[in-house]
């Protein structure tokens, strides 16, 4: 099955996110905090690796299992989206302490009130397709 | 073994296993990106009919639905057969902080003040936080993974902005809302 091995990366993600407690509440407000290096460590490490391995693509021409190069395509340029978008999503990560990735893995954990937090996210989502094209982008 | 496995895991663990994820996911063809998922289940529940920002061919990012089916199976296998059933290790600072706040830090990784309870401030927080996390990550473009492990990987400065936008969100929400949210041991 073509799909599988993206349902095995996910349970992946899923079991590390679990385990190095970054799906936490309580981790989040600690690094809103800045009490602990763990949440700067899961980032940052990933960022740094990410960087060169990024890099190392662009300049070796790797290419993806279909022989095709992988393209990078750079971000929209602007600050207004990405600024006012942001804080909003901040303030939302921090009230519910968790972002998108983490709602699905603590759901799976057996914290069923995450349903109201993607329920929510479901709906600002909406709301955000309905309301584009008066915001600042 | 066993031991290692049931202990909270160390962050250069997990850093290095996601940015494992993220060279898979690009060998796949794919990018990582969480946020997508949401506004390709908006667009399968027929959003298309109200705004044209939900009008893409959706099935194409059915892999994506997949990561997403994973992780919430990883987040059960991980809580089912790995767990050490021990508080979240978070400093002792922070437990002091969120005790002024009205919480206690107990078994588990979500506070039963919030996750726990059906009270109707617990309710309006949990669909509130949600609500922001949605209406934010499309508005930027991206979310945790989008921008600030993948854009930042690549270097993009629209993804710093937007990690800066989340940081400015988070440290308005937990310094200056949080005291007002949760203004007394018992407000909850």
């Amino acid at each position: 099955m073509k799909g599988l091995k993206f349902i095995l990366a996910g349970i992946i993600f899923g079991i590390i996110m679990t385990k190095s407690e970054a799906v936490s509440w309580y981790r989040i407000q600690e690094m809103f905090r800045f009490q602990s290096f763990q949440m700067y460590g899961i980032i940052g490490t990933a960022v740094a690796l990410g960087v060169g391995m990024v890099l190392l693509m662009k300049i070796t021409g790797f290419t993806d299992f279909h022989g095709n190069y992988i393209v990078f395509h750079p971000k929209e340029k602007g600050v207004k989206r990405y600024l006012f978008g942001g804080i909003v999503f901040g303030l939302g990560w921090a009230l519910c302490g968790a972002c998108p990735g983490p709602m699905f893995v603590s759901l799976g954990m057996g914290y069923f009130t995450m349903l109201l937090v993607i329920g929510g996210a479901l709906l600002g989502t909406f709301l955000y397709g309905l309301m584009r094209s008066k915001l600042p982008h | 073994m066993l031991e290692f496995i049931s202990q909270p895991w160390p962050w250069y663990l997990s850093g290095f296993m996601i940015a494992l994820i993220m060279f898979a996911l690009l060998f796949f063809g794919k990018t990582f990106g969480f946020s997508s998922n949401l506004r390709t289940i908006c667009a399968m529940s027929g959003a298309g009919k109200a705004s044209d920002f939900f009008q893409f061919d959706w099935k194409k990012q059915t892999w994506n639905l997949l990561f997403l089916m994973g992780s919430v199976i990883g987040g059960f296998i991980a809580h089912t057969f790995m767990n050490n059933d021990q508080p979240v290790a978070i400093s002792d600072d922070t437990i002091a902080d969120l005790k002024t706040l009205g919480f206690k830090v107990q078994k588990g990784l979500q506070p039963d003040e919030i996750f726990n309870t059906f009270t109707l401030k617990s309710v309006l927080i949990l669909i509130t936080g949600g609500l922001f996390v949605g209406f934010g990550s499309r508005w930027a473009g991206g979310c945790t993974s989008g921008h600030a492990i993948s854009g930042l990987s690549n270097l993009q400065l629209p993804s710093l902005i937007a990690v800066v936008g989340f940081f400015i969100g988070g440290l308005i929400m937990t310094h200056l809302l949080f005291p007002i949210i949760f203004n007394s041991p018992g407000a909850l």
